[in-house]
């Protein structure tokens, strides 16, 4: 009985919240539940990948049932060891749970691996997650042959879909796009401004994007100077007197306002006039206040590109379909690589039979070439060289197609008729020695 | 054997284009590398094409119009060979290439028409004449390329409305910038193209303008592109009125290049043809 890929867990889809506070804790308390149970009776390698949305076991076992079970246990322990108020013994954890087989756990895996499986289609730290996962695996020295090819495969597969597909390259939130915007009309953003006009907390984020994407220099605006001081300090900008802001449009090259003013505070002739003077270098006005900070019609002058919230969520909504398009093709690059790793596994169940058939023809040769040899003592060096090697090439020779069967064979569901065949027809099955001997008295 | 080199050398530069449209699609490094190689074949091959007719002619062979645009072509190819490892810009061989090939096949249909020998082209003036205004022309055919990128991406910026070419473009900065080092290279070239033009026509007619179809529309031309360096430079015009200029710009240099040989008769007819 060859080993079963299996893969046990729940996600953010099959589990409700309290399960999934129980397995942010767990996330958090870092440990690894593979330490903490040193031995398994029916598993042979296992891995864990716990993040805060997911806690998946992936193994292999002979015996599947047993093995899942035993499973099943330690997520409990897993969960009930960080769930310090210990709730989760009376909490049912079995409705939650998936459990793939074979084909299904890895392509599962790889679709985990290739973020498709995601809360945020495409989000990048899941690969992270998951290495880190199979290092510590690693560690704990529980993943062998299969695991070890599979999770490596899973990498390289999460690999070619990033960059087969642009899964990963459309913003899916306002302050990215506003960032990724600002990307398209700038370029670099190390040597440009940014001026945060009003302390609005969506601002701030955004603003906070801006400082970790490169941007250096930053101003803030505020009508309560107290609180530009304190946002100042927090981003580490420099505060301008709110009735100055439009002398300072002279000098930078984003702005971003987020006041509560109902009127608009930056209008068409304003900005207009302040662009000559800035000798009509870009200017991004990105306003997410509600109503509107920024006279709509600024976006109609040469050089000014103006988004409101909309805006932004328009392009966060685009891009969230356009990611989900591009989860279509990675989700064919997974099917292909599915089937090919299943081939890789169907090899892996005939290779002890070739190896059989190996070692079988290779003693019957080696005997033969023995007797042969003590009966003639005469020959020299060269000769006996020459029947090594005559020898050989017809054992490999015969061998040949047979093995080219079974390896193309592997693949089939119906290799194990094949082998069963292979073995009764070389009698595989026998020791080496009593096959030996078998075949020395029929020769005989 | 210049046939068979041209050819060669147009096949390239379409799968070249081939290559750099697939490049839109999917942006692997290979596609690059693959359509960047078949531009450098293709230039090697046109290289030697002009290398035997300029040896079979015993000049240059710059004229008549169909060599002078599979020459422009040559030197547009090289400019963007040249200058996209410098700048990083591969999108730009996406237009560029088809630019290249459409020139080739248009060389190819145009009437090869007969001139007289003449040692002008031994003249150095005419040399640097022909030289500088065909680098000039060929970096205002980048200029123009950019142009349209240009207009593209902020189109697509302004509008809020994201299209096939939004994330294979680059920022606008940057295209600006190309935009603006094609100018201030392209524009040296062409005035001294232009003046030694003018000096030999002084020392060889005894008077440097003539009021001769190509004079009129080359000036034009150089009007155009003073007129954007100057509103760059002194009025700090950018952008999409820049972009516009320039693809203008190259339009004018298309019909003064082609449209006057074609269809006008002038002093550079004898050699033009």
């Amino acid at each position: 009985m060859t080993a079963q890929i299996i893969l046990l867990g729940m996600n953010h889809k099959s589990a409700p919240v309290e399960i999934r506070e129980q397995l942010a804790l767990a996330c958090r308390a870092e440990t690894n539940p593979l330490c903490t149970r040193s031995h398994f009776q029916y598993v042979e390698e296992i891995c864990v990948f716990s993040t805060c949305n997911r806690v998946e076991f992936l193994f292999t076992s002979t015996s599947a049932n047993e093995a899942i079970k035993e499973v099943k246990s330690l997520l409990r322990t897993h969960l009930h060891f960080s769930g310090e108020n210990a709730g989760i013994e009376s909490l049912h954890i079995e409705p939650y749970i998936y459990i793939f087989k074979n084909a299904d756990a890895v392509k599962h895996l790889f679709r985990v691996a290739s973020s498709l499986d995601s809360m945020v289609l495409g989000e990048p730290q899941i690969l992270g997650q998951v290495k880190a996962a199979y290092r510590e695996a690693a560690a704990c020295r529980t993943v062998g042959v299969i695991l070890n090819r599979l999770i490596h495969k899973s990498f390289s597969i999460a690999k070619r879909v990033r960059s087969e597909t642009r899964i990963g390259s459309h913003a899916v939130s306002i302050s990215y796009a506003a960032v990724e915007l600002a990307r398209k009309i700038f370029g670099e953003l190390h040597d440009k401004r940014v001026m945060l006009i009003g302390a609005g907390e969506m601002a701030e984020l955004a603003a906070e994007h801006f400082l970790s994407h490169g941007v250096r220099q930053m101003i803030v605006a505020n009508r309560t100077l107290e609180r530009a001081m304190d946002l100042a300090a927090r981003l580490k900008a420099e505060t301008v007197s709110f009735s100055h802001i439009t002398d300072a449009l002279k000098n930078v090259d984003i702005v971003l306002t987020s006041t509560g003013s109902p009127d608009p505070i930056l209008n068409h002739k304003d900005v207009r006039s302040k662009m000559r003077e800035r000798r009509n270098r870009p200017l991004f006005f990105i306003d997410i206040a509600v109503p509107r900070d920024v006279d709509p019609e600024v976006n109609r002058i040469d050089n000014v590109y103006l988004y409101n919230i909309d805006d932004l969520q328009g392009v966060v909504d685009s891009n969230r379909s356009e990611r989900q398009k591009e989860a279509e093709r990675a989700e064919h690059i997974i099917d292909e690589e599915s089937i090919k790793f299943q081939e890789w596994l169907c090899t892996l169940e005939v290779a002890p039979t070739i190896i059989a058939l190996h070692k079988k023809a290779e003693t019957i040769r080696r005997n033969e070439v023995r007797k042969t040899l003590s009966h003639l003592p005469d020959l020299g060096e060269k000769e006996r060289e020459a029947i090594e090697v005559l020898t050989c090439s017809i054992v490999n020779k015969m061998l040949h197609d047979p093995i080219i069967f079974l390896k193309k064979k592997g693949e089939r569901d119906s290799k194990q008729r094949f082998m069963d065949f292979t073995q009764q027809l070389f009698r595989l099955d026998e020791e080496n020695s009593s096959t030996c001997s078998s075949i020395d008295s029929m020769e005989r | 054997m210049e046939t068979v080199f041209l050819v060669i050398a147009t096949t390239c530069y379409f799968c070249g284009m081939v290559g750099y449209q697939i490049y839109l699609l999917r942006s692997e490094e290979v596609i690059h590398r693959a359509a960047w190689t078949a531009l450098l074949a293709g230039a090697a091959a046109h290289g030697v094409a002009i290398a035997l007719r300029s040896i079979e002619e015993g000049r240059l062979a710059v004229t008549p119009s169909p060599q002078a645009l599979s020459f422009f072509t040559w030197i547009l190819v090289l400019a963007y060979l040249i200058l996209q490892p410098r700048v990083g810009l591969r999108i730009l061989g996406s237009f560029v290439s088809p630019l290249a090939v459409g020139f080739m096949l248009i060389s190819s249909i145009l009437p090869e028409s007969i001139i007289p020998q003449s040692g002008v082209l031994k003249s150095g003036w005419v040399v640097l004449h022909v030289a500088a205004l065909f680098a000039a022309n060929a970096i205002f055919a980048l200029a123009f390329c950019a142009g349209v990128m240009y207009l593209l991406q902020e189109r697509q910026i302004k509008k809020k409305q994201f299209g096939f070419f939004f994330p294979r473009l680059p920022s606008l900065e940057r295209l600006d910038k190309v935009n603006h080092t094609c100018l201030i290279t392209g524009f040296p070239l062409m005035t001294l193209g232009l003046v030694a033009g003018f000096a030999y026509a002084g020392a060889a007619w005894r008077t440097p303008w003539s009021w001769d179809p190509k004079e009129i529309f080359a000036s034009a031309t150089w009007l155009i592109y003073a007129v954007l360096l100057h509103e760059r430079l002194a009025v700090g015009w950018r952008g999409r009125r820049a972009a516009w200029l320039a693809i203008i710009g190259f339009i004018a240099v298309l019909i003064t290049f082609l449209g006057v040989n074609l269809f006008l008769k002038g002093r550079h007819t004898a050699f033009v043809g």
